[in-house]
């Protein structure tokens, strides 16, 4: 028997009032996979993410984790189960160090929390683990930094190391260069290029230039229905997708290198 | 990385506060009603620093905090009509049924957030509040007087002013330090992340709810201890005593003290009872004085009157 895609979609829908945010969706993403969804604003990406993390109950349809049916399955549990995302607006604990952060995402992996009297910024494991995560992204050299007091970039890479520390099996990640600027987006994109290798990714991302260089497959995000799903070169030569999103001849990079 | 000398300085107020009291009755401050304001303000310390570990650790502001006291105090007062009047029995029952309390209008509690939370706690408070003044046997709302002090393994020690102004000390240091180690450990570190952005806590897969209500039932505990000095040190108990008034004199002793260090609430209990203590000296009108004199402390004093004592880095709690 096949493996089950680790990740799937079955005609999830989502209704804000008389607003369709998510109208049934089906998407199936197998493991190792960089799945991106584009989509003009207000599209329903984000809506589709918390709906996927848990953030936000579906009105109807199913979410199937490597097949298993966790459309019920409450928010931090789903994260131990191996789901991890990024926030389209950062979400950080801005009064603790960078460092603090990514062991506190160690910490619910490892053991019990319910431990009262050790002091928990001498655990070296956790510490050692954290370190571990912020050099995978690059933030090493910041980890004392105070969350709150690192750059809009920054704060984009250590969210990903607080998602990397959780161990996932899939990485949702919400538009993680938005804000970014030229020189950070550099720097995030060839991160993500390194993550490929170890994780199973779900992007949400308008930057055009690293979905294309990005992902394997790509989804196109329209008043909430997926109007498109297929390689680059598919979507690129989609002409439903030129003219619902992309526009005419709206630079669509042809070749940028993946 | 924490080298004693590190330690030492980081720690140097709350320390020094409490060489300060342990040195003052040496020094001369050893008139009964002189020993009679510190036990208060240390006993009303103990109550603030648990209620601190809520509000600055936990980002839980509970306006029914003096009910946790209230069951220490009527356990005590109960337990002496049993003729039971001795610590090693009255300490953990009350201490057990304060935190038992907190334990049930806690997991109510704590399923709510912001003004709910504080209306929420401040009804737990007044139902304890109603039910102390409703114990005919035990006085009703004119309060109960007690036969005599706990004893403590059979010996009289607390009678001694001078012993039970140690055995408060001592207390209000140990519920420092038991706040102090919660916050700085694993249990503590969720507690602080889930008080600035319980968002990132769920997203790294804690609940913060079962965290929340250990911190809140530990709090109640240590309030029930307060509440056994409180009966003590007063020899007398009254519903007043947990009213939701005092409710808001301990919420303001952690706030005039500050909310961002746990050494703030002792701070915040020591000013509060002195100032109130020389201001009812000078004027029967005192509180036309107090009130906007907190007023003006809230305003100005931001970090409170620890972040005022912090050297150079702000005091912050972790
Ligand atoms: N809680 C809510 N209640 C009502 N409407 C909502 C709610 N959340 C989102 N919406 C609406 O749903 C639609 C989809 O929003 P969503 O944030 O999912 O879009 P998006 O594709 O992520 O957009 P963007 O590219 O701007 O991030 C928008 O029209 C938005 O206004
Ligand atoms: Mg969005």
């Amino acid at each position: 028997m096949a493996e089950p895609p680790l990740l799937e979609l079955r005609r999830l829908r989502k209704q804000f009032g008389g607003l369709v945010v998510t109208n049934d969706v089906s998407l199936s993403v197998p493991a190792g996979e960089i799945h991106a969804i584009i989509g003009p604003n207000g599209a329903g990406k984000t809506s589709l993410i918390h709906q996927v993390s848990g953030t936000l109950a579906p009105d109807a349809g199913q979410i199937l984790f490597a097949g298993r049916d966790i459309t019920r399955l409450p928010l931090h549990r789903r994260v131990r189960a191996g789901l991890a995302r990024s926030f389209q607006i950062t979400c950080i604990v801005p009064g603790f160090t960078a460092l603090e952060n990514v062991a506190l995402a160690v910490q619910a992996r490892e053991g019990s929390s319910f431990r009262f009297f050790r002091p928990v910024a001498l655990e070296a494991p956790l510490n050692d683990a954290a370190r571990a995560a912020l050099e995978e992204v690059g933030m090493g050299a910041r980890a004392a930094v105070p969350a709150g007091s690192l750059s809009h970039g920054e704060k984009r890479q250590l969210e990903l190391a607080i998602a990397l520390a959780t161990r996932p099996r899939l990485l949702l990640l919400d538009e993680p260069l938005a804000g970014a600027g030229p020189e950070e987006t550099e720097r995030l994109i060839a991160i993500l290029r390194r993550l490929r290798r170890d994780y199973t990714i779900v992007l949400v991302e308008h930057d055009m230039r690293a979905v294309f260089a990005l992902a394997d497959r790509i989804s196109v995000l329209v008043y909430g229905r997926v109007i498109a799903t297929g390689s680059p070169d598919a979507i690129r030569g989609n002409a439903e997708v030129r003219a619902a999103y992309l526009g005419e001849d709206e630079a669509l990079p042809e070749g940028v290198a993946a | 990385m924490t080298a004693p000398g590190a330690l030492l300085r980081r720690e140097a107020v709350p320390l020094l506060v409490f060489l300060l009291l342990a040195a003052a009755p040496l020094l001369g401050f050893s008139h009964s009603h002189e020993l009679t304001l510190m036990a208060r303000a240390m006993i009303l310390g103990i109550a603030a620093v648990s209620l601190s570990l809520l509000v600055g650790g936990a980002g839980l502001v509970s306006l029914g905090h003096a009910a946790s006291m209230g069951f220490g105090c009527y356990a005590v007062v109960i337990l002496d009509a049993a003729n039971i009047v001795e610590a090693a029995i009255v300490v953990p029952v009350a201490i057990a049924a304060a935190a038992l309390f907190s334990l049930v209008t806690g997991a109510v509690a704590i399923r709510t957030s912001g003004v709910h939370f504080i209306m929420i706690t401040l009804a737990f408070g007044q139902m304890a509040y109603f039910t102390a003044a409703s114990l005919a046997p035990y006085g009703g709302d004119d309060g109960y007087t007690l036969y005599a002090r706990n004893t403590v393994f059979g010996r009289d020690w607390l009678q001694d002013r001078m012993a039970f102004h140690y055995v408060c000390l001592g207390l209000l240091v140990l519920a420092w330090l038991l706040c102090r180690v919660l916050l700085a450990s694993r249990f503590g570190r969720v507690l602080r992340a889930a008080r600035e952005n319980p968002q990132r806590v769920l997203a790294v897969g804690f609940n913060p709810y079962p965290f929340r209500l250990v911190a809140y039932v530990i709090a109640g505990a240590v309030g029930g201890l307060a509440g056994v000095l409180l009966a003590n040190a007063t020899e007398f108990v009254a519903p007043a005593y947990i009213s939701w008034q005092r409710s808001g004199e301990l919420l303001f002793m952690v706030i005039l003290g500050g909310v961002g260090s746990l050494h703030g609430a002792i701070l915040g209990a020591l000013a509060y009872v002195l100032l109130e203590e020389q201001l009812a000296a000078l004027t029967e009108h005192w509180r036309m004085i107090f009130g906007p004199l907190l007023i003006l402390c809230v305003l100005f004093l931001r970090g409170g009157l620890a972040g005022l004592l912090a050297p150079r880095e702000a005091a912050r709690h972790g």
